[in-house]
């Protein structure tokens, strides 16, 4: 294992340390050291939008904590749920009286957790609503669509939902175009080598070298096929080939597309991916109003993508123009 | 009919704390063979911390209190799945004998119940997905039948320290189908499972201190 660390059960404490440092400007700690929020957080007047999850994804999930975005994050170990106590403090720290909106990712841990912390908020006061997030659409049948994780989605559904409470929507208006975000979206991923914990020291699985895993979770959950590595466009095609006819989305279309690397690939070649995707987006009539491409959602130091595409409405266009300062997303110009 | 004291029994819990210090090494190594390979480490840093807090061995603590204590620690300081798994089932078994003064085997079997019940409640896992239920289920099953055809406490605790050895061994021959395990599908099968493993040390520590209050 070749890694920059120090012991290996204080990467999360050492990292969060050095992230507040950092970004000072944006994100502030709390009493509960697993929570960070927003230097202006509880906004008065506003929902509360939270979130949170295992760690090892940077900048997910505090990267997406700021102005416009979310208000608070909990913090887990690497690739396990926080405490529900961090989710339920969390909640305190982003709830203004208006309630609090908790968008995350269907894994079963986080499930689990956010469950107990709304009961326990409940105690206190703090109303909270859920939006889970199942935009993998390799991670299980469409059928069982209640299976699926989340996927990289995830960040649209911030965005939105972090614009809409900004905008002063209520929390039903937050939950309902969070929950809008979701049905519109649908990420897939691909992974070339795996990925370790510090703390276990080795991979938890392998891909053997040549070889490609279609469908890869973010915690390197099994895909739907391994093939032979394919070239970047080759594979931009068949993630559009699950992507596109599962919504489906079709001509006509407006979306957004977020392509992130894992952790290990260079960001020039999610442009190359990206490149690919854009045109193939187009030749089927579906236009791409904005698009991300960077490490927006990692899986530590695998190496693959994801591509995540989401269907707009005009209510969707309007939320995803809004301005946003995080440190994973950043914007401030409008759209050209 | 035999009974304990409640209000004086905080020790089994503090005895429950040494048996996964004891196995942390070994729930770790049960794991990392299908999973993470953080189940000990996990499980030791919440229990260890709740033995910290258990000054004197429990004593001048219920067994209620002791197991609020330690499903809050749980819930408060172990995330993932573990926390919320273990930490609801001892907060739900605390709350359940919390009014009572002496506990008969009528009351642990309603005790274990509760625990069962809060686990279920968070989780849609089924029989046979390879998971602590798998030991859980047929373990209380096993002790409410061991009541039903008439054996006291003392034995029918014996019974469950058999089925929740010989539940735990079953996983062995099941595939995962939740948690990390499950990416190996069939390669999970002929490993324990470390959530079934750390399930049955917990109810063979808790019958053994029981049986030792009783006698």
């Amino acid at each position: 294992m070749q890694r920059i660390i120090n012991n290996p059960d204080l990467v999360v404490e050492e990292m969060l340390k050095g992230y507040v440092k950092n970004h000072r400007d944006i994100v502030a700690p709390t009493d509960n050291p697993r929570v960070v929020k927003y230097v202006g957080a509880p906004v008065p007047g506003k929902v509360g939008v939270v979130t949170g999850g295992g760690s090892g994804h940077k900048p997910a999930f505090i990267g997406y904590v700021g102005r416009n975005m979310c208000d608070a994050a909990a913090i887990g170990e690497i690739f396990s749920s926080p405490t529900a106590k961090a989710f339920c403090d969390a909640f305190a720290a982003a709830d203004a009286g208006k309630g609090v909106a908790c968008l995350y990712g269907n894994y079963a841990g986080d499930n689990m957790n956010v469950k107990l912390a709304v009961k326990m908020a409940q105690k206190q006061g703090i109303e909270v609503k859920t939006v889970v997030a199942n935009d993998d659409a390799a991670s299980a049948p469409k059928d069982q669509a209640e299976k699926r994780r989340g996927g990289a989605g995830e960040i649209f559904v911030w965005k939105v939902g972090g614009a809409k409470a900004a905008q002063g929507g209520s929390l039903d208006e937050v939950v309902a175009v969070a929950q809008k975000a979701v049905d519109n979206t649908r990420s897939v991923g691909i992974g070339l080598t795996p990925c370790t914990i510090p703390a276990v020291g080795k991979p938890n699985f392998q891909i053997e070298d040549g070889k490609m895993e279609l469908g890869i979770g973010h915690h390197g959950e099994p895909g739907v096929s391994v093939t032979d590595l394919r070239t970047a466009d080759e594979i931009a095609e068949l993630m559009l080939d699950i992507i596109l006819p599962d919504l489906p989305f079709e001509s006509g279309n407006d979306v957004a597309v977020l392509v992130s690397g894992l952790g290990a690939t260079p960001v020039m070649e999610c442009y190359v991916v990206f490149n690919r995707a854009f045109d193939i987006l187009e030749e089927k009539g579906i236009h791409v109003y904005r698009s991300y491409v960077g490490n927006y959602f990692t899986s530590l130091e695998m190496m693959g993508v994801t591509i995540t595409v989401m269907r707009l409405d005009a209510e969707l266009k309007a939320l995803l123009d809004e301005e946003a300062d995080s440190m994973g997303l950043k914007q401030f110009r409008p759209r050209q | 009919m035999k009974t304990f004291d409640q209000q004086a029994a905080g020790r089994v819990i503090y005895e429950l704390t040494a048996v996964i210090q004891k196995n942390r090494d070994y729930l770790s190594e049960i794991d990392g063979a299908t999973g993470d390979g953080d189940h000990g480490v996990n499980m030791n840093k919440g229990f260890t911390k709740c033995r910290e807090q258990l000054e004197g061995g429990g004593e001048g603590r219920s067994l209620s209190e002791a197991m609020d204590l330690l499903g809050d620690i749980l819930l408060s300081e172990i995330g993932g799945s573990m926390g919320p798994l273990y930490g609801t089932f001892f907060m739900e078994m605390a709350e359940n004998i919390g009014g009572k003064a002496q506990i008969g085997a009528e009351d642990f079997l309603g005790m274990l119940k509760a625990g069962l019940a809060g686990i279920r409640a968070l989780v849609p896992t089924e029989i046979g997905d390879k998971t602590l239920l798998d030991v859980l289920v047929p373990s209380v099953a096993a002790f409410e039948t061991a009541l039903a055809v008439g054996k006291d406490f003392d034995a029918a605790l014996d019974t469950l320290k058999v089925a929740a050895a010989e539940s735990r061994e079953a996983t062995k021959d099941m595939v995962a189908k939740v948690g990390r395990a499950s990416r190996l599908g069939e390669r999970s099968r002929g490993f324990y499972d470390a959530g079934a493993t750390s399930c049955a040390l917990i109810l063979a520590s808790l019958a053994d201190s029981v049986q030792a209050l009783l006698r």
